[in-house]
């Protein structure tokens, strides 16, 4: 029995959705960083089954979607790191305290 | 005669070495190395008009115009370009050797008149400025190169005039020459540039026997645009020749030390005027005879107008600045009154061109004993310490070898023979009476006027009431007295000199004659006038001109104010210029112009005040809004 293409789709964008959902309202940046590795994972399955379904002859798709998911992973350190030193400055990692960065 | 470059060369050295390294020197040093300078100068000076008058004539009779230097230093056309260079004809080796020896004679002077001043180095400095200004500009190749240093001596006119730069009158008086000068020179550019538009050229090439432009190509509207474009230069001429009513600068030049007034202001920058219409002269007579009978019209009224303020003042400086502009009208007039009787034959020189040659010689014999008049009063002023003629009188017994100078000086300037003036005021009257009758009489009036103003100087300085001194006065030291003994000197002798040999209006050599009935007439009312000026104020009380005085008391009150010139001035450029033209257009640039830029910063201001909320500082909201407007972005472009 085949897959289709939209069955992807639509876990991609339900996961994209989740993604940005997620990030607009999760109060922890940890819980917002989550949020983003969603979208990045939406991306690289699209990467992924367009590759597969429409050019299955090319290879350049799957290689994005591991690129991507190396730089998530390196983004996921610094942004870890960054974490870690914005607690040691302020105590918190909750968004309504670190709005510092204003008028 | 390529050392004559040094000549310009020299004094420029020293200004820079001068004024560079001058504060580090020792006063006395760096006045001697001016000196000696200046001594190499004049030597050269003497030296390339010995070898340029001994050198034979040409051809046609007259003196080789020689360009001895010439660079291209900005080029335009073919033709018109702008050179710098050393052109080397009768008038600019006459004028090389008036410069030189007045300004060598003023260092010396100032080696003892300046003794312990502050600033004395810069004063050598600034002397050698104008020196080399002075020397390029009767060398000058072309009328630009002539318009350059034209501007470099009203510089440094207004350098040594604010030399005293703490007293506000010395700062105001350099202030006012400098833009009453400017403001004439501006008619002087624009006349160059009419002229280089329509001659085609700058430079100053042989026509005929005179030195001149070639004007092959003077045609059409060119007829009209040249006698206008030398109208505009003698504009330029009359603001540095002082001329009504661009004189108002002169008086108040007197602020500056007394050599200076010697040297710039008697003797060669306020003939440069005269130097220019001179120059020009081959175009004037040929082209725009009209425009040199206004330069003669504008001479007259000038010539009676500072005699009459003369007789009335009582600063000595400023007595002599007004006979100064006197005198230089009296050269004007004289180049002012030739026609074109005889041009072309051989009888030029002695018809209409007469004033030519008049003109110059007076300028020679005015400057050496003008130079030397304003030497004895800085003399006198040295030991007084006071300009005004109530603190003098009865000088003559204290200072007997400027006694002596200074009536010498009198004497030439009034004209009585044997003394150097007689003879050149002599060939300006002929040259007028030739021109015409009525303003031959009327300039030998104002020579009578000369006569009795200066005689009532001398008078006031040297005779009459004696005045309470401090202390007693003495005669100057003696760098100060040589320069006058030799300029009396040469006074005494100057007006033996041929001057129609060396100087003529075509070039041409002729004997001038003394024309009998012209010298008669004019040394009888000289005597008269000084007769009179001894009646009035010879004696100790001097009870007729203190009558005339109270009898006329406007009119002396108004010659002493200088006719109220200055204050015309005064209302048009406070009044009229200030009040009614500066005034609005200030309003204008501080409400509309700087308004309209203020309300552009003000409203830029006020509109980031009000949206400064959205930099909350908060991830989220920035997320929001850039998720709000990508969505709205894919729906405007979807539909």
């Amino acid at each position: 029995m085949d897959i289709h293409i939209e069955y992807y789709l639509i876990v991609s964008t339900v996961m994209l959705v989740a993604g940005i959902y997620g990030f607009l309202t999760r109060k922890n940046i940890l819980a917002m960083l989550i949020s983003v590795e969603l979208i990045l994972n939406a991306t690289d399955i699209n990467f992924a089954v367009f590759n597969r379904y429409l050019f299955p002859s090319h290879l350049e798709g799957h290689f994005f979607a591991l690129f991507g998911i190396a730089i998530a992973a390196a983004e996921t350190a610094v942004a870890i790191a960054i974490m870690i030193n914005i607690y040691r400055n302020v105590s918190s990692i909750e968004t309504k305290d670190i709005e510092e960065m204003k008028h | 005669m390529e050392y004559t470059i040094f000549i310009v060369l020299l004094p420029m050295l020293m200004f820079l070495f001068l004024g560079l390294v001058g504060h580090k020197l020792k006063p006395i040093v760096a006045g001697t190395l001016g000196c000696c300078s200046l001594a190499i100068v004049t030597i050269l000076s003497y030296i390339t008009a010995w070898e340029y008058f001994t050198a034979p004539r040409n051809a046609r009779g007259v003196y080789e115009t020689i360009t001895v230097f010439n660079v291209q230093w900005l080029h335009f056309t073919d033709t018109l370009h702008i050179d710098l260079g050393v052109l080397l004809d009768p008038i600019s080796v006459m004028m090389l050797i008036v410069i030189s020896t007045v300004s060598l004679m003023v260092h010396i002077y100032s080696l003892g008149y300046m003794h312990g001043e502050k600033g004395f180095q810069r004063y050598y400095a600034f002397l050698s400025l104008f020196t080399m200004s002075m020397l390029g500009l009767v060398v000058a190749t072309n009328i630009f190169q002539m318009y350059l240093f034209w501007e470099l001596v009203g510089v440094s006119s207004y350098l040594l005039i604010g030399f005293y730069y703490p007293r506000p009158a010395a700062v105001s008086a350099s202030k006012k020459a400098f833009i009453v000068t400017r403001f004439a020179d501006l008619g002087f550019l624009i006349g160059i540039l009419i002229f280089g538009y329509y001659e085609g050229s700058y430079t100053f090439a042989t026509v005929g026997a005179s030195t001149g432009f070639a004007s092959a190509n003077i045609v059409g509207v060119a007829k009209v645009m040249l006698p206008l474009a030398l109208g505009l230069m003698f504009i330029g001429g009359a603001g540095k020749s002082a001329m009504f009513p661009l004189h108002i600068w002169l008086p108040d030049a007197m602020e500056g030390p007394t050599p200076v007034s010697a040297l710039i202001h008697a003797a060669t920058m306020v003939v440069a005027g005269v130097y220019l219409v001179a120059r020009m002269f081959p175009l004037f007579i040929v082209y725009a005879p009209d425009v040199l009978h206004i330069v003669a019209y504008v001479g007259v009224f000038t010539a009676f107008f500072a005699a009459a303020i003369a007789c009335a003042q009582s600063d000595i400086k400023r007595v002599l600045a007004f006979s100064t502009i006197s005198q230089i009208a009296f050269m004007m007039v004289a180049v002012g009154v030739c026609t074109q009787a005889g041009y072309g034959t051989d009888a030029f020189n002695e018809e209409g061109g007469l004033g030519y040659m008049a003109s110059m010689f007076h300028l020679f014999t005015h400057a050496m004993f003008k130079a030397c008049l304003f030497l004895c009063a800085g003399a006198i002023i040295h030991t007084v310490g006071s300009n005004e003629m109530k603190f003098m009188g009865g000088l003559r017994k204290y200072m007997p070898i400027t006694h002596i100078a200074f009536l010498v000086c009198c004497l030439a300037i009034s004209g009585i023979p044997p003394f150097s003036g007689f003879f050149s005021k002599d060939e300006i009257l002929t040259a007028c009476f030739k021109f015409n009758p009525v303003i031959g009489w009327m300039m030998a009036a104002i020579a009578g006027m000369t006569a009795f103003y200066m005689f009532r100087l001398y008078y006031g300085i040297f005779w009459g009431k004696e005045a309470e001194h401090d202390h007693t006065p003495h005669e100057a030291p003696a760098a100060m007295i040589i320069p006058l003994i030799f300029l009396s000197a040469v006074t005494l002798v100057a007006g033996f000199i041929p001057f129609g040999h060396f100087i003529s209006a075509d070039g041409h050599e002729f004997t001038s004659h003394l024309e009998m009935s012209t010298a008669i007439t004019s040394v009888a009312i000289a005597v008269f006038s000084i007769a009179l000026a001894t009646l009035f104020y010879a004696k100790e009380k001097q009870p007729i001109p203190d009558a005339l005085g109270r009898k006329l008391k406007n009119l002396h009150t108004a010659a002493y104010h200088r006719f109220y010139i200055d204050e015309v001035y005064q209302f048009v450029t406070h009044k009229i210029i200030f009040g009614c033209i500066a005034t609005p257009i200030a309003w204008f640039d501080h409400n509309v112009v700087d308004g309209f830029f203020n309300f552009l910063a003000w409203g830029t201001h006020e509109t980031s005040f009000s949206i400064r909320g959205f930099q909350s500082g908060r991830v989220q909201q920035y997320t929001y809004v850039f998720l709000v407007g990508v969505l709205i972005i894919v729906v405007a472009s979807l539909l």
